[in-house]
């Protein structure tokens, strides 16, 4: 299972592929749709690209629960 | 403010097409006599029946910033670098959405057209769909496949909040949105217009498609000779793609700003055919009326045209049946008449050959030289015109000239845009 910190690190990537975001700007307290320019759209490719990374279940009515990458970080902590 | 005849004039112009990646390389690639056509070297067109398309002269994955390409069909990204360049060349330097904009959102619009849309982007992500699955097929497709999708990017880029358009007329589509934005400014439901005509076509499917209708060129063995509008031997379209912007704006707004002008938009003439879905009417009588209507509704002096950008896109009917429809309308005048068929060069970008024609009908007005029609080596005799043939021609230097650009639609749509020196 990865670690926090590897999490993080794969969300980074993921951001910056998506949204072009340096990944060292990808921090555990910005959030996604204020800080990191990703949509409600762009947010459905982060899940899905997570998803596959982290081999990880994120259902549709959780997504609006993961405001910050913190959010997101510790869903795939807890689920995978 | 609300005048209903107002003057409108061209002050921006862009251009990202085969022949090059702005509106200045693309103008020096026309009157070179160059050919934009090459083989498609890729794999899936092995086995295909046509494998020649003119490709933009440079990726758009170059221009622009790989998260906003991803978002947009290749048609929008062609017309979003295109309409920034037109933007950049009528002397904006914000969109309209910020303090200190000389134009107001409310008076600016977005008129962008395209003949398919999206096509890539639905027939890639349908790929997406049954090799990789539900969950993969992008969130992005939709707002990527509309065919109102490059217009609304073109907006949202501009702060258009006076209304953005996307009338679709196949290969008429372009000049029509052109001609859509001219109305605007004129009826005075804006002041400024940022408008064109983008396709991305360049796929099996319609590739396979528009030959199978027997509408494309296969010759092969020679990319760049496919192309030959008026020769005797011309065998189809060649598929082209790119995009065309201009930025329109009311005579008295571009004074009063101190706007470089390129031109008068005159304005257009419009008819359909009622003939034949695809088929061109044989003895040119809808584009007739298309041409006799622009003469109706503006002062276009027939005795001023000097240059036709011909809608030309080396199809047997065609070809003459415009030709056809031009003498008919204008008579002795089209003996001082330069005939150009640029598609020669550029292949037929279908929706978005209004956009790139309109640019290079634009530069040949401000340039006083028309382009000349590539790979005419036996001129059919049916093709009763001067046309421009092998080399550019100077424009008469003095006076006030008159140029027409030209473009019909499968579905029987004519369109005919007016442009004037001031």
């Amino acid at each position: 299972m990865a670690t926090q910190e590897e999490i993080l690190e794969g969300l980074a990537e993921i951001v910056n592929e998506i949204a072009g975001i340096p990944t060292e700007d990808v921090q555990l307290d910005k959030s996604f749709t204020d800080d990191l320019d990703v949509d409600s759209l762009s947010m459905v490719e982060v899940v899905v690209a997570a998803e596959e990374r982290f081999d990880v279940k994120i259902p549709d009515d959780e997504v609006k629960n993961l405001k910050t990458v913190g959010d997101a970080v510790n869903y795939i902590v807890t689920n995978s | 403010m609300t005048s209903d005849n107002r003057t409108v004039v061209v002050t921006g112009i862009g251009a990202f097409t085969p022949l090059g990646a702005d509106a200045a390389s693309t103008w020096e690639g026309l009157v070179a006599g160059r050919s934009g056509v090459s083989l498609i070297e890729d794999e899936w067109a092995a086995d295909l029946p046509v494998r020649i398309a003119a490709r933009t002269a440079v990726d758009p994955g170059e221009v622009l910033p790989r998260p906003l390409a991803r978002k947009l069909d290749r048609s929008a990204q062609f017309a979003l670098i295109a309409a920034r360049e037109a933007w950049a060349d009528a002397g904006f330097t914000t969109p309209a959405t910020e303090e200190g904009s000389p134009i107001a959102p409310e008076r600016l619009g977005a008129v962008v057209a395209s003949g398919i849309g999206g096509v890539t982007t639905l027939l890639d992500q349908y790929d997406v769909l049954k090799e990789k699955g539900v969950r993969r097929v992008s969130p992005h497709t939709v707002p990527m496949l509309m065919p109102n999708s490059p217009a609304a990017n073109v907006g949202l880029e501009v702060g258009a909040r006076a209304g953005v358009h996307t009338p679709v007329s196949a290969c008429a589509s372009g000049a029509e949105a052109i001609g859509y934005a001219i109305e605007m400014i004129r009826t005075g439901r804006a002041d400024v217009v940022v408008a064109g005509g983008t396709e991305a076509a360049i796929h099996p499917l319609p590739i396979v498609a528009f030959a199978n209708m027997m509408a494309m060129s296969k010759n092969n063995e020679h990319p760049q000779a496919a192309s030959r509008p008026y020769d005797k031997a011309r065998d189809g379209f060649v598929l082209g793609e790119g995009a065309g912007v201009v930025v329109l704006e009311s005579a008295e707004h571009a004074a009063a700003r101190g706007a470089r002008v390129y031109c008068e938009a005159v304005g257009q003439g419009l008819s359909s055919d009622a003939h034949h879905i695809a088929q061109p009417e044989p003895s040119g009588s809808g584009v007739a009326r298309a041409i006799a209507q622009l003469l109706e509704a503006t002062d276009v002096d027939p005795a001023e045209i000097v240059h036709v950008n011909a809608h030309a896109t080396s199809t047997p009917q065609g070809d003459t049946a415009e030709i056809k429809a031009l003498r008919r309308v204008l008579g002795d005048h089209l003996d001082h008449i330069a005939v150009s068929a640029t598609k020669s060069m550029t292949g037929h970008l279908l929706g978005g050959a209004g956009g790139i024609e309109t640019v290079a009908t634009v530069l040949a007005l401000h340039h006083r030289t028309a382009p000349p029609t590539i790979n005419v080596d036996d001129l059919d005799p049916e093709v009763d015109a001067d046309i421009v043939v092998g080399e550019p021609r100077a424009l008469p230097a003095e006076g006030r000239l008159t140029a027409l650009n030209n473009s019909f639609g499968f579905g029987g749509h004519n369109v005919v845009l007016a442009f004037r020196t001031v």
